[in-house]
């Protein structure tokens, strides 16, 4: 992941610099940049099919994005005891996916996701002097801590809060819905079973109903 | 499947119109009795054996399988061609804000709409039949829920019904042997049970068309097709292949194993197995021909797969396209005889549209959080509902809106999809890192939904007709729409919100935003529910109704409509059970006319 990065510092530099020359609201071309020209897959596509990330349309995440939104997604997800950190699992290629879809919906993301990833670096840069990808822990939190609650965020970080909203959804409906993701939160179903029990006696009694005689 | 093609045409007895809940039961009734019958259908083929996606993980999907113009209920929905919008296929609203604009869902596969539906199946009651009588309000039917009933018991008989008997009001009892017992209730249907059982709302088992266990293939063939041994042993081999649900994989996805009513994998089968069912696909209906002693002499349709015009012809015409599309057939069938469209000699066809009454609330219960790890997939549907409960109150007029409301919901562990953990910084302040996993595995399976179902009365501004100018891709004549609620319909989803809003906080829980107050604002846009009845309603007056109690057209006798455009109501109850109960009357009645020579 870093390695890639590193291949495209020199674009990243020479793109954070221009990028950091314009405020939030004048920077609709940021969010536009290489939009897809892609195909909806259409109202009849074979759906007891398998797809991955990139199989419908190309994915356009620009390369020096891409190591800012794995850090990112592994700043929400973290590895932890049950489950792997979120891009482990390729989360990014889902949200690379996501942000190149040709839907309507999805390109408003698009907007939402490269501005914030912009603005990722810009303060990364200016707080920190350095790519977001390589701050401290403690870094990252730092500027996560003012941007990760719409409610409370500053007026100056209102934007960035709403970027971060979006892009912890999707880091959440990537991950979530992976086997290693469903297996963390305990889903258990998706499997055949001869009958259906309903809930264990344990789950009633902690939820104070009562346990029919077996 | 067997399928003709517009060059291989038979002679045929019925030209059914529709391949969903009406044009299969009707095809499936008229096939089984001996009638030859030709079945169309504007979109493709469709084998659910074949193309259902049962068990892929929304991982497996695009975009995590979320909702796309493409597919407005998720990748993985069994609808294909179809949606709200249809490419090449418009439709025109007179006023496009949400209070005035019809949605109009159509889809365009074999089986319809029956492919993705909830499975939901109520049976009308007694009032629901007679409203008007009951209150001075929209119309009776011209027939009572004693004369339906024989029939709701044959459709849940032959598709398969889970539920229970309650005996509650306007909420008829199923005679023994016609319902298939109910799956466990959930955790969560437990708790909404306990919670609104305080408040006098009753939480009963829901009734859906899924097979709990095997149809009874031994005895019910004889007691659907009494004296017809041909069509018991076609009946007793299908119901031998139907397999039960084995608790996994969303009904809305369609069933490979046909453990849950779809046209194509209940009424098809069957009725392709005598041999009297022939199917066009890709066969665009546009008008009903006559002859020149002016009855229905065939239908006139474009082959979707040459553009060509082309004509079929048979002793008598179902239409059963859809209420709103059975609409358009009969307005674009204009001739000298029937300048305003056929059978439209009382100038009702398009009158009295209807949807059902919309109006959702989720709560946050955390009684339900952090519970020990459990299978809730079951039926994927619905285990229990509250049917409407406030009969007295309502007819005492204490209510401020006439008519009623059922409630659906749900709740649990289901399949994660791309939302399941979004959008709960309301609950956790914006988590991140270590703590929003912990914050995910709490919060997982915690929600609750609720969502009103009720009726709406028809009403003079809620229509359709042709637009003068706009035509589909093959040239034919679009549906313009006008829709407006009433207070009735308003003040009701407002009800809905207070009542939900009263469960949640019954339960101890909590909602991301206050209910709404203003029942406006409250109601889900017209056609949003997919209930859409009316448009060609019964009645017992030729002057003000389009067909009688068959279904039979008052202009044409050879003419009968099939599907929802007959209702004359829309109770709370989803309306395909009624469908299919009224389709398998209307054909009954076909083949005793046919017999007697009188068709």
């Amino acid at each position: 992941m870093g390695e890639d990065f590193r291949i495209d510092r020199r674009t990243a530099i020479q793109w954070v610099a221009m990028a950091s020359a314009l405020p939030w609201l004048q920077r609709p071309a940021l969010g536009t940049a290489g939009a897809p020209a892609a195909e909806p897959y259409g109202t009849d596509p074979r759906l007891n099919h398998v797809y991955k990330p990139g199989d419908l349309w190309p994915l356009t995440l620009p390369p020096y994005m891409r190591a800012a939104a794995a850090a990112l997604c592994d700043v929400i997800i973290p590895a932890d005891a049950e489950s792997p950190a979120a891009s482990a699992v390729s989360v990014v290629d889902f949200i690379d996916e996501w942000i190149s879809a040709p839907y309507e919906a999805q390109q408003a993301d698009r907007k939402t996701i490269l501005e914030g990833l912009g603005w990722l670096e810009i303060e990364s840069r200016k707080r920190f002097k350095s790519f977001f990808v390589d701050l401290t822990d403690t870094q990252k939190a730092a500027i996560c801590d003012d941007i990760c609650y719409l409610p409370r965020a500053k007026p100056e970080y209102v934007e960035a809060a709403k970027f971060f909203a979006t892009f912890r959804d999707l880091t959440a409906g990537g991950f979530y819905t992976t086997p290693a993701g469903s297996k963390d939160i305990r889903y258990v179903g998706n499997v055949a079973l001869a009958r259906f029990d309903g809930p264990p006696p344990e789950v009633l009694r902690k939820v104070g109903l009562p346990v029919p005689p077996s | 499947m067997p399928l003709v093609k517009p060059d291989g045409l038979g002679e045929y007895d019925v030209i059914v119109v529709g391949s969903g809940a009406a044009g299969g039961q009707a095809a499936y009734t008229l096939a089984m009795g001996g009638a030859r019958v030709l079945m169309f259908e504007a979109g493709r083929n469709y084998v659910p054996e074949q193309e259902t996606p049962m068990f892929q993980t929304r991982a497996d999907a695009p975009l995590r399988a979320a909702s796309t113009p493409d597919k407005p209920f998720g990748f993985h929905d069994a609808t294909v061609d179809g949606g709200w919008q249809v490419p090449g296929e418009p439709y025109v609203n007179t006023s496009e804000d949400d209070a005035g604009r019809f949605d109009w869902w159509r889809s365009r596969m074999l089986g319809g709409r029956t492919n993705h539906w909830g499975r939901y199946s109520f049976r009308n009651g007694p009032y629901d039949f007679k409203p008007y009588s009951r209150d001075g309000l929209g119309f009776d039917w011209p027939l009572t829920y004693a004369e339906l009933g024989p029939y709701y018991d044959k459709v849940e008989m032959l598709i398969g019904v889970y539920g229970h008997n309650d005996g509650l009001e306007n909420t008829p009892d199923s005679p023994p042997g016609c319902l298939l017992p109910p799956p466990k209730p959930r955790v969560s249907d437990l708790l909404i049970a306990d919670r609104s059982k305080k408040l006098g709302i009753p939480v009963v088992a829901g009734h859906r068309a899924v097979l709990t266990r095997p149809l009874d293939h031994r005895n019910l063939p004889a007691r659907l097709h009494p004296g017809n041994a041909n069509a018991q042993r076609i009946l007793a081999e299908q119901m031998r292949d139907r397999a039960a649900c084995l608790w996994a994989t969303p009904c809305g996805r369609g069933c490979s194993i046909r453990a849950t009513y779809q046209s194509t994998t209940v009424h098809m089968p069957p009725a392709l197995a005598t041999g009297k069912l022939d199917i066009l696909v890709n066969a665009m209906v546009r008008e009903v021909t006559l002859d020149k002693k002016g009855r229905a002499s065939g239908v006139a349709f474009i082959d979707k797969t040459t553009g060509e015009s082309r004509h079929a012809m048979a002793r008598a015409v179902v239409l059963g396209a859809s209420s709103c599309e059975t609409v358009r057939i009969l307005l674009n069938s204009k001739s000298t005889r029937f300048p305003e469209g056929l059978a439209n000699s009382s100038g009702k066809v398009g009158r009295y549209l209807m949807d059902t009454v919309g109006s959702s609330v989720e709560g946050q219960i955390p009684l339900l959080e952090d519970l020990p790890p459990h299978n809730e997939d079951g039926a994927s549907g619905g285990h229990m509902y509250a049917p409407w409960w406030l009969y007295r109150e309502q007819l005492a007029g204490k209510l401020g809106f006439a008519r009623g409301y059922h409630i659906e919901f749900g709740g649990g562990r289901g399949m994660p999809g791309v939302s399941t953990v979004a959008g709960i910084e309301w609950l956790t302040g914006g988590s991140y890192g270590r703590k929003f996993k912990e914050d995910a595995r709490r919060y997982y399976g915690s929600f609750v939904w609720f969502d009103g179902r009720g009726e709406m009365i028809p009403n003079e501004q809620s229509r359709c007709e042709i637009d003068p100018e706009v035509k589909d891709r093959w040239g034919i004549p679009v549906l313009r729409f006008h829709w407006k609620w009433s207070e009735h319909e308003t003040r009701q989803a407002a009800h809905m919100q207070r009542t939900f809003g009263e469960i949640i906080e019954a339960m101890g829980g909590r909602m991301k935003d206050p209910v709404i107050v203003d029942g406006a604002k409250a109601i889900a846009p017209g056609g949003s529910i997919i209930h859409e009845v009316g448009g060609a309603i019964m009645g017992d007056d030729a002057r003000r109704s389009v067909t009688n109690r068959w279904g039979q057209t008052w202009d044409v006798p050879n003419l009968f409509i099939a599907d929802g455009a007959v209702f004359a109501s829309n109770a709370d109850k989803n309306p395909t059970l009624t469908i299919m109960a009224l389709a398998w009357r209307a054909a009954d009645h076909i083949l005793d006319r046919m017999t007697r020579k009188e068709l």
